[in-house]
């Protein structure tokens, strides 16, 4: 469990780590009747539109700088940066 | 307009009138139901002002409307009903608002759900839950539950819900209203905040059948914006509602219909099914053998999607960021601003769906549940060759009460086990309400069609509406 939620960046507590234990358990327990059924040769779905979905890359309109840094919890705008702790030593 | 519409009564005269009335009605009705995440006071009155002093816009002209609170309002908080997202304020509309607005509505509130649509109760909202107008002791259902009690207590004629489970026919079902999750691709989803990506799809809360054809053909049609929306046509569905059933092939799984069911709700079935035969519809026998694995797949493929669609919340571009100590290092921002900012349900999902993708794993049970989900989409190719549309109940049992199901996250899940069918085929579904069980509890039967042709399931409902009454009744608390 602490691997997996190393994986998706959460700081799970003990509690929580316990609780997610014995839930997801019950979870995976009640999702095992799949493995009864044969899906040899079965073709998997991933989306149901049966088409491609690309487009070509044609440039449009866009939010500007400013609106997008508005949100940020840190963020200088007159450099047009995002601002985190510190990554490189 | 042939149905009274601007207003909770139908007799508003102007805009104005209409918007004084939905306000009127969340201040008294607010402080029991907590409907709403965010009023919209001044800029619907502002807006509904503008639309009186000018021409005539659109068919919603000057009704007012409730959208969830996980599609992005221009210049308007959306929270998703997340921590992660407090203080967030969308540069954009999604295109579902811009097409209402278009059209006339005024939009009067952003509406309660669960943490980013993940629940069937909205007890999973960080902002508390929503209590159903017909009992307060009890759930209105989720997740889009403060868009269906915002209807159902006459607050607005419509409202607007995501449904990627059964988010908008569970509430509708248990709070006595229409609910329609049109085909998947049929409404454009930019500007919703994603959850699962194959199985989201927007659509209307609505008393009346003909008020959810109305609002779908407002909202339906391709949109650049959004890749997965389709250029299908879309037909004038006002003239679909013709009230002829006549020769309609019913489908009824019943063998899918059996464990877990309340009497009452299977009453109420039968009986709706009567109805529809009265019409001339007939109604035939089919099989749906994989209907029943519905759930565990949909919550492989639900949490997979999740895990990464939700990876985004990160507390750099928007939202809650942890307060930062003394050499915290980026990761650890990460870490704990995902701790803090995301509830127990989400973390729950993101966690499965990490574990569902992660190397050792991902065959047997991520590939599996989408090799199942190909199963039940042949169930239903088979099942459209022999009839028009499948009909089942919304729910297994009318609203539960708050606080029932949260500590055991199966059985929450279970309730739907009717619903998670039509977001794994992408077909259309709408729910109706088709009776009462004790305590006056609404119950919701659903009808699934073709994909695309959401025509003849709104003209059976319709149908249905003429010949019923469940409809026009109110809750004790609206």
């Amino acid at each position: 469990m602490q691997r997996i939620a190393d994986l998706a960046r959460l700081e799970l507590s003990s509690e929580e780590l316990d609780l997610f234990t014995r839930q997801l358990g019950d979870i995976l327990t009640y999702v095992e009747q799949i493995r009864e059924l044969d899906t040899t040769g079965v073709e998997p779905t991933s989306q149901v539109l049966n088409r491609p979905v690309d487009r070509d890359d044609v440039p449009g309109p866009t939010l500007t700088r400013a609106q997008l840094l508005g949100n940020a919890p840190d963020a200088s705008t007159e450099a047009g940066l995002f601002k985190v702790p510190r990554v490189i030593g | 307009m042939s149905h009274p519409r601007q207003g909770s009564g139908g007799r508003a005269t102007s805009a104005v009138a209409a918007v004084e009335e939905s306000l009127a009605r969340i201040t008294s009705l607010e402080p029991k139901l907590s409907a709403f995440n965010t009023v919209m006071a001044e800029r619907a009155l502002e807006r509904a002002r503008a639309l009186d002093a000018g021409p005539p816009t659109g068919p919603l002209h000057g009704v007012p409307v409730a959208i969830k609170d996980n599609m992005c309002t221009a210049g308007v908080p959306t929270t998703a009903s997340s921590k992660i997202l407090a203080g967030f304020v969308p540069p954009y509309d999604a295109t579902v608002v811009s097409r209402l607005e278009k059209a006339g509505a005024i939009i009067v509130g952003k509406t309660n759900l669960d943490e980013f649509a993940m629940g069937s109760s909205t007890e999973n909202s960080a902002l508390g839950a929503s209590k159903n107008p017909w009992d307060l002791t009890r759930t209105p259902g989720g997740s889009s539950g403060g868009s269906a009690v915002a209807v159902a207590a006459r607050v607005v004629p419509i409202s607007l819900g995501s449904d990627t489970g059964g988010s908008i026919r569970q509430p509708a079902g248990l709070c006595g209203i229409v609910g329609l999750k049109p085909t998947y691709g049929r409404v454009s989803r930019y500007g919703l905040l994603a959850f699962a990506s194959s199985l989201d799809q927007i659509g209307p809360f609505t008393q009346t059948v003909e008020d959810a054809a109305d609002v779908l053909q407002v909202i339906a049609g391709f949109d650049a914006h959004d890749s997965t929306s389709s250029s299908e046509a879309v037909p004038d569905l006002r003239a679909a509602l013709t009230g002829d059933i006549t020769g309609l092939r019913v489908g009824v799984p019943r063998a899918f219909l059996g464990q877990g069911v309340d009497a009452s709700v299977l009453e109420a079935f039968e009986s709706s099914l009567q109805v529809l035969a009265a019409r001339g519809a007939s109604i035939v026998d089919i099989e749906l053998p994989h209907a029943g694995y519905g759930i565990p797949i949909y919550y492989l493929i639900c949490t997979a999607e999740a895990s990464s669609n939700l990876a985004r919340y990160d507390g750099v571009r928007y939202g809650y960021r942890t307060p930062l100590q003394k050499d915290d290092t980026l990761q650890r921002m990460y870490e704990r601003t995902r701790d803090e900012g995301f509830g127990a349900e989400v973390k729950r999902r993101i966690m499965l769906g990490t574990y569902v993708l992660s190397a050792g794993y991902y065959d047997a049970y991520y590939l599996k549940a989408q090799q199942v989900r190909t199963l039940v989409r042949r169930d239903y190719d088979r099942a459209f060759e022999r009839v028009d549309v499948v009909a089942t109940p919304t729910t297994p049992t009318p609203a539960f009460k708050l606080g029932e199901k949260t500590s055991d996250p199966v059985q929450m899940y279970l309730n739907d086990i009717f619903t998670v069918s039509a977001n794994l085929t992408g077909l259309p579904a709408l729910s109706i309400p088709c009776g009462f069980a004790e305590g006056r509890l609404p119950i919701g039967l659903q009808l699934t069609g073709r994909a695309f042709d959401e025509a003849t399931l709104l003209r059976a409902g319709d149908a249905f509406q003429r010949d019923t009454r469940f409809h026009t009744e109110l809750p004790p608390n609206g």
